[in-house]
């Protein structure tokens, strides 16, 4: 069997799971496992960038996701009445006098002659000074903008754009985070990359979590304006109403599905764009270079080629794909919940996604990522119809039984984990190889 | 007496936190930095083999408690710490055989092994979960406090008071003990000195008759064990719950890290930065200024630099500050 013929067969394979679960549970189900993982999908194309391309070992998957998360809010909401008059350009220039002070600080760290006390001395002062009097521009404004209706809005809102715009300034946004990440810490050694990545996208969260003038913070925002039209619009709308009864469908039902439906062609289009850029990259000159460096580095160098900057740009690039998956996340699920980030759901499943799907190869991280997503949602029910098989011999109201099936939910990372030691383990190059 | 007062709020709400959080972290970067110098990968399982050690020690202390044994005024869990440490053992050393062993007769790159205990750290994770559960559990018991606060004001006749808690003495006293113990023993024992010229070249140490599994079998018992105990001794002293334990990997690492991974000395030290830098940014001074202070020149915020909420972002940028500044860390540490 050639490995063309066998790669549609492994796409087939987890089309069919998918359709096996419309007949079995439901379609409505069997659909939303489908647009998570389209979105699953992207992500592992972004990390799939700066690792199978680069070998740049980014854990700092959730941070990114949830800035791309941010610019629907950023985009598409709402402008909340008064709040820019109250204290938003006040934020915005605290926010850049923090930037100037610590780009004063970086300059003058250079530019001093190293060692003495002098130069600490300089910093020390620049630094201090410079974030006293940030907190006393930023902290009334912050605190005026917290007061605008602090049940509902309390936040800057966004500039009330279409939603389908935050895509593309999800990426931007998570490109440019990632700009300053890369510049600051692709120096660094791999495994000092990853740890730094993961304490990087922590304490993104953590700014979500707590500016609330920014996101409302763990408060939420709901209420993300869709680029579809809503099940209860639909329902009311006679034309729906009388094509479904039409074609002998229950509005109700047909309306989900539909929705569902046209989510899953917005993020295939995304996908299938990017999915085409990633290839033309991977197999053109530059494409080349890259897995040269990857490869090996001081022969690359050698070559001619500037590996630092072309590091930075493939992580840049895979920080984007990440933002733009962010954004499409958090624009299905119409809202934005900074405590729902979890490096083991946003980081390391991802990981688990590339690694299976086989690293280095675009068509594998997206068939690892929708293959994975499947099986991350229906371990759950595996888990539960497994424990209550195994427990059924037990007296019903045994306090054992009843733990063993509460915990079956916890299956999930259990299995995750024997995958992905299975798969490193057997199959290192994953389903389908990288070149 | 407003100098004392000051002192006494400092104590209370910085000095001791500090000290108490700061000897869990240095337990727990002294696992991950053993592991990293001798088998040369970050073990991103080491948070969750601290769950799993306090897990294990947790239902030990059941056990204990349900037969009505008990050590007085401390705590029973450190009865049970010996079964929670025997059994993480078990688990850390069946483990390397299952899976990690293969990888190192191969000779595969750091990274893989990373990615490796990333599937090794989520099974112990789901395993935690499924045994017992994902809630919030307190197992302290015996006496609270040495002295509480009340008592202390009444011993001192001062404003500000200090309250001495039972866990905070016996977190203290321990990792006293065992890094005493560790330091003795890398140092002066035959088997430490094989470890650390295993450490420091491996070539060299083969070719001198150590033998590799041996050393490597050492590291994971030393690593285990460290884990329990730091994670038995964050249990007791806050609770147990399988998500923070998870999280406490990201300020482990930093400890070892910031002290120069791979050095068990820079490990301790490494510890103590990152837990007094997470307390010290995110506490608020105002009522030490207010005792320090005269009444003209109080603050009238709370003069804190960062809300409580950044904690895990400050330690984090200590780490990068000194990845970016000094990347072997405080002390040297192994640059691979």
């Amino acid at each position: 069997m050639s490995a063309a013929t066998r790669n549609v067969l492994l796409f087939a394979a987890v089309a069919g799971l998918i359709v096996l679960t419309g007949f079995t549970q439901s379609w409505n189900a069997a659909l939303a496992i489908v647009n998570m993982g389209l979105i699953s999908a992207v992500m592992a194309l972004g990390v799939n960038i700066s690792w199978g391309y680069a070998g740049l070992y980014n854990i700092g998957t959730m941070g990114f996701v949830a800035l791309g998360g941010l610019a629907t809010v950023l985009v598409a909401t709402p402008p909340t009445e008064g709040a820019w008059r109250a204290g938003g350009f006040r934020i915005v220039a605290a926010l850049v006098f923090g930037a100037l002070v610590v780009a004063a600080a970086a300059s003058l760290y250079r530019r001093l002659p190293k060692g003495g006390w002098r130069r600490s001395a300089a910093l020390a002062a620049v630094l201090v000074v410079g974030f006293y009097v940030y907190r006393l521009v930023l902290d009334p404004a912050v605190a005026a903008v917290e007061a605008i209706n602090p049940a509902l809005q309390g936040n800057l809102g966004g500039l009330g754009l279409p939603v389908l715009l935050s895509w593309p300034v999800g990426g931007l946004l998570a490109a440019g985070a990632g700009w300053l990440i890369g510049k600051t810490a692709l120096g660094l050694r791999s495994d000092y990359l990853a740890i730094a990545t993961l304490g990087i996208a922590e304490i993104v969260i953590a700014v979500l979590k707590n500016e609330d003038w920014l996101d409302r913070g763990v408060k939420n925002i709901v209420d993300i304006p869709r680029p579809v039209p809503y099940e209860i619009d639909l329902q009311s709308s006679p034309a729906f109403v009388s094509f479904m009864s039409g074609i002998g469908a229950d509005p109700g039902a047909a309306s989900a599905i539909v929705v569902k439906l046209l989510y899953a062609g917005l993020f295939l289009a995304v996908l299938l764009s990017l999915l085409w850029l990633c290839e033309a990259a991977l197999n053109s000159p530059w494409g080349r270079m890259m897995r040269a460096i990857r490869d090996n580095e001081t022969a690359a160098a050698a070559m001619g080629k500037d590996v630092t900057s072309r590091h930075l740009q493939v992580f840049v690039l895979g920080c984007a794909v990440l933002g733009i998956a962010g954004a499409m996340m958090a624009t299905l699920e119409g809202q934005l919940t900074p405590g729902a980030f979890q490096p083991l759901r946003f980081t390391f499943l991802v990981w688990v996604m590339v690694v299976v799907g086989g690293s280095g190869n675009n068509f594998g991280a997206v068939l690892g990522g929708v293959l994975v997503w499947y099986l991350w949602v229906q371990v759950e029910p595996w888990g539960n119809a497994l424990m209550a098989l195994a427990t059924s011999g037990m007296a019903d109201g045994s306090p054992l039984r009843q733990h063993l099936l509460d915990s079956a939910a916890q299956m999930r990372p259990l299995v995750m984990g024997v995958i992905l030691i299975l798969m490193l383990r057997f199959r290192p190059q994953g389903l389908i190889p990288g070149k | 007496m407003g100098f004392l007062d000051a002192l006494v709020a400092f104590a209370n709400y910085v000095l001791l936190p500090g000290i108490t959080y700061g000897s869990q972290l240095a337990l727990g970067a002294l696992g991950a930095t053993l592991v990293y110098g001798i088998l040369r990968f970050s073990n991103f399982a080491h948070g969750d083999t601290m769950a799993f050690g306090t897990m294990a020690t947790i239902l030990a202390t059941w056990g204990l408690q349900a037969m009505g044994v008990g050590l007085g005024p401390l705590p029973t869990a450190l009865l049970a710490l010996p079964a929670g440490i025997l059994a993480t053992v078990l688990f850390v050393l069946a483990t390397d055989r299952l899976v990690y062993r293969t990888y190192r007769t191969r000779k595969v790159n750091s990274l893989t092994l990373v990615m490796v205990s990333l599937g090794v750290m989520f099974v112990m994770n789901g395993l935690v979960r499924i045994v017992i559960g994902v809630d919030d559990r307190q197992f302290a018991d015996g006496a609270r406090f040495v002295f509480t606060a009340a008592q202390f004001r009444a011993w001192t006749g001062l404003t500000e008071s200090l309250a001495l808690r039972t866990t905070q003495v016996v977190t203290v006293a321990l990792t006293v003990l065992v890094v005493g113990w560790l330091h003795w023993f890398l140092q002066r024992t035959r088997t430490g000195k094989s470890m650390r010229a295993f450490s420091d070249n491996e070539n060299l140490a083969l070719l001198s008759g150590i033998d590799p599994e041996r050393v490597v079998a050492i590291v994971w018992v030393l690593s285990a064990a460290l884990a329990t105990l730091a994670g038995v001794l964050y249990g007791l002293d806050k609770s147990f719950r399988p998500f923070t334990y998870f999280q406490l990997l990201l300020p482990v690492f930093a400890a070892a890290v910031v002290g120069g991974f791979g050095n068990p000395l820079g490990a301790v030290a490494g510890g103590f930065v990152i837990a007094f830098s997470e307390v010290f940014v995110t506490y608020s001074f105002k009522k030490v200024l207010g005792y320090l202070l005269p009444a003209a020149w109080q603050p009238e915020g709370l003069a804190q630099l960062l809300t409580t909420d950044y904690k895990v972002a400050v330690s984090f940028t200590v780490l990068v500050l000194v990845l970016l500044f000094r990347p072997t860390g405080i002390f040297r540490g192994k640059s691979a």
